[in-house]
């Protein structure tokens, strides 16, 4: 249950990785830190020699710029933060505090020594004049006997109040909880004694969210690949200070712990939650998997949605290619090429009542008479563009809603587009009639028009990002002539348009089902 | 308000009745007017501004068309699309003008709804006119104090619509169909300063036949400060619109 080993395999690894997995670029680090937008970018720090910097414009593309400790005097530690702990840097944390930034880390000695340090900043490009890293100091400690391991810091503001909390710990001991002073990212109360709020994990964190208090934390071990049972859980209070109860009622001081993000698919070992709210009602959640095996097995930052479902957090999942049909949840009526639709095996009348065998009659008196057998039943194919589309006009259509019926005109396949760019988490995205090349655009005049082909041109490539409610706001890359984000938006029951998202209307959700 | 609808039947049975004997006399006895239209009252003059939901509430309404009952798109614009009457896509007509689609003598009726829609069916019905398989055609002239860029003009219809804005055709909405608040909303436009005249051709099948009809401004809100001024009194030559 100890991290002495990661900063050794990062260095092995980092800057192998090529491909398009689920980030690109280069996306491999252990124990990132909450991802931070500054200045239009997106960075993010992780365990390693001299804290490991990376910075991406979209959010989806990733690569080293450097390390923290290159900008901070004497390139590690102060000296009062290796007196305490050692001279390692693992697993920091990140917070804006006005016109600075505080970043945590943990600066670990012989296990479980280890004090967690701060380090602050005016910028985080590493191009910019004025960055450079000065030392805080200590902020907390372990002693190497006490029950406590003080790594792994994570940081909340309370948006309730302004207040600043630190928890941090491993397995030995606690999870700890001190409040910090906003202005100087030390501890406000020093005299007073940590709040133990959780047991048997690590990588903690809280998030507020609709009058709650959520501690996130990882249980699991660590740092054995596809050996790693790292997955995260959490509780939640109605006070910043605990006791932070499971969905059972169970609390984390206690081994509680309602699981939020386990091993998957391709990914084994999620851990080190950190939220990323990008407004508007969309967040995400970055972590790392210990082992993706798309990518050799080793360690990767992935950014996912955040839903929120009966009170409690979901790890949503990054949307992935396929046919779809895409529902309004306003209006529910499907987008469609406006051309005239075609019923799927073709014009016909509901047929008898009573299903296949059953008389035609319907109570007529006298003895039953012989019927005939009933014609088997057999399945009717599903409808594609192949079928239908001989009428369909060869330039541009326009578009529009209707109900859906499960026709060509209604499929849309939903594809992943290499070196198109992306955003946190996801490539952008070509949205084509199922079966064809015919391709959904934004128009100069923010409508919607689907184009005979695809040529890779912003006003082609879709953002889909999943809500917090679950629900889909799709946006185009760029919209000729339009200076700010517009989203694909039900104006009307038939009528979709390009417009402003709204967190608070239903007409920019979209319900994206298999069709 | 009843006798406003007294009054309104007694406008359309006499309408009726004469229409018919110009027209079916010699082949038949005019049906006479059922009535009164309960959600319909003859047109003001003064000019009428849209309901506090935007909802433009004074029309010009041609008697129904006979048409063969088809719904598709295809079917719906052919049919729209055919030439009726001179004029049919430009004419701003006046209460009681009448045209002649083949043997048959349609009066235009200027009409004021009490509700946020036009019930057609109240209409054809309490002029003893056909209700299903017809085409109605809709005029009305919306007059706007400045040059509002960025409406839309939102529309339902039972059952298919084709709209026009300034001789521009703006929406379609297809198949058989109930009225949906703002169900076809047209791409953003411009309303000009002065008169803008809206166009509407509903095609019924069946049943209840009704649309109602508003524009939005850019934030999805009704567009205020804009009234319906329909020249309900004058007699004689129909205006034409200029696009």
């Amino acid at each position: 249950m100890s991290k002495f080993r990661c900063g050794v395999a990062i260095a092995v690894w980092l800057g192998l990785l090529t491909g398009a997995f689920a980030l690109d670029g280069a996306p491999g680090m252990h124990d990132p830190s909450t991802v931070i937008l500054a200045d239009g970018k997106f960075y993010v720090y992780a365990t390693g020699n001299g804290l490991p910097a990376f910075v991406s414009d979209d959010g989806w593309t990733w690569r080293r710029a450097g390390s923290v400790m290159q900008a901070v005097p004497g390139g590690r530690p102060g000296p009062d933060v290796i007196a305490r702990g050692g001279n390692n840097s693992w697993a920091p944390d990140i917070i804006r505090a006005g016109d600075r930034y505080f970043l945590y880390y943990a600066a670990p000695g012989p296990q479980p020594k280890a004090a967690i340090g701060l380090l602050i900043g005016k910028t985080l490009d590493p191009a910019s004049p004025d960055y450079k890293w000065e030392d805080g100091g200590p902020i907390v400690w372990s002693d190497g006997v006490e029950d406590s391991n003080a790594i792994d810091p994570g940081v909340l503001r309370d948006p309730t109040n302004g207040s600043l909390w630190l928890t941090y710990g491993s397995y030995f001991g606690y999870i700890r909880l001190v409040e910090l002073d906003p202005k100087t990212g030390k501890r406000l109360h020093p005299e007073r004694k940590p709040v133990n709020i959780a047991i048997n994990s690590e990588a903690s964190v809280m998030i507020f969210h609709d009058g709650w208090y959520y501690l996130l934390v990882t249980h699991g071990s660590c740092c054995a690949g596809g050996n790693s049972s790292y997955n995260i859980r959490m509780g939640r209070s109605k006070k910043v200070t605990g006791p932070f109860l499971d969905n059972m009622g169970v609390d984390m001081i206690e081994g509680g712990g309602k699981l939020f993000a386990g091993s998957n698919g391709r990914h084994i070992g999620p851990g080190h939650f950190g939220l990323l709210d990008l407004g508007d009602g969309v967040q995400k959640f970055s972590c790392h998997y210990e082992s993706d095996l798309d990518r050799g097995g080793v360690s990767v930052l992935d950014i996912r949605p955040l839903l929120w479902r009966d009170g409690w957090p979901v790890a949503g999942d990054n949307f992935t290619a396929g046919t779809y049909e895409i529902q309004s949840v306003r209006t529910g009526t499907a987008l469609e090429m406006a051309v005239q639709g075609v019923p799927v095996g073709g014009a016909r009348g509901r047929g008898g009542r009573g299903g296949a065998g059953a008389p035609g009659g319907r109570g007529e008196p006298g003895a039953p008479q012989p019927q005939p057998p009933p014609p088997p039943v057999t399945p009717i194919a599903a409808q594609d563009a192949a079928q239908v589309s001989a009428n369909w006009p060869s330039g541009p259509v326009d578009v529009r809603m209707a109900p859906y019926m499960v026709q060509a005109q209604q499929k849309w396949t939903i594809t992943p587009v290499t070196d198109g760019g992306g955003y946190p988490g996801s490539p952008f995205f070509k949205i084509t009639i199922a079966g064809t090349e015919r391709a959904l655009a934004a128009t100069p005049e923010s409508e919607l028009v689907v184009l005979p082909a695809f040529t890779g041109a912003p006003e082609q490539l879709w953002r889909i990002d999943q809500l917090t409610d679950g629900t889909y706001r799709v946006m185009p890359k760029a919209v000729p002539n339009s200076t700010g984000p517009l989203a694909l938006s039900a104006v009307g029951s038939s009528s979709p348009t390009l417009a402003k998202f709204r967190a608070d209307s239903d007409r920019q959700r979209w319900l994206i089902v298999t069709p | 308000m009843k006798t406003g609808r007294n009054a309104f039947l007694t406008l359309l049975a006499t309408v009726a009745i004469l229409s018919g004997s110009v027209l079916l006399g010699a082949r038949q006895q005019p049906a006479a007017a059922r009535g009164p239209a309960p959600s319909l009252v003859p047109a003001g003059s003064a000019p009428k501004a849209p309901d506090a939901a935007g909802f433009l509430q004074r029309w010009l309404i041609l008697e129904p068309i006979r048409v063969a009952p088809q719904l598709t798109d295809t079917a719906v614009q052919a049919v729209v699309k055919k030439e009726y009457f001179p004029n049919q896509f430009t004419v701003i007509p006046h209460d009681g003008d009448k045209v002649s689609v083949g043997d048959e003598s349609l009066s235009w009726h200027a009409v004021d709804t009490i509700a946020y829609n036009v019930n057609l069916f109240h209409f054809a019905y309490a002029l003893n006119k056909p209700t299903s398989n017809v085409l109605f055609w809709a005029v009305t002239v919306v007059e706007s104090p400045r040059e509002i860029p960025n409406v839309r003009l939102a529309i339902g219809s039972n059952a298919a619509s084709i709209w026009w804005l300034n001789g521009q055709e703006v929406i379609g909405i297809y198949n058989d169909r109930q009225t949906v608040i703002d169900d076809g909303v047209s791409k953003r436009l411009t309303l000009k300063k002065g008169p803008n005249v809206v166009r509407a051709a509903i095609v019924n099948a069946g049943g209840a036949t009704d649309f109602c009809a508003r524009f939005l401004d850019g934030d999805d809100n009704p567009v205020k400060g804009i009234v319906v001024k329909l020249d309900t009194n004058a007699k004689g030559a129909p205006a034409q619109e200029h696009r």
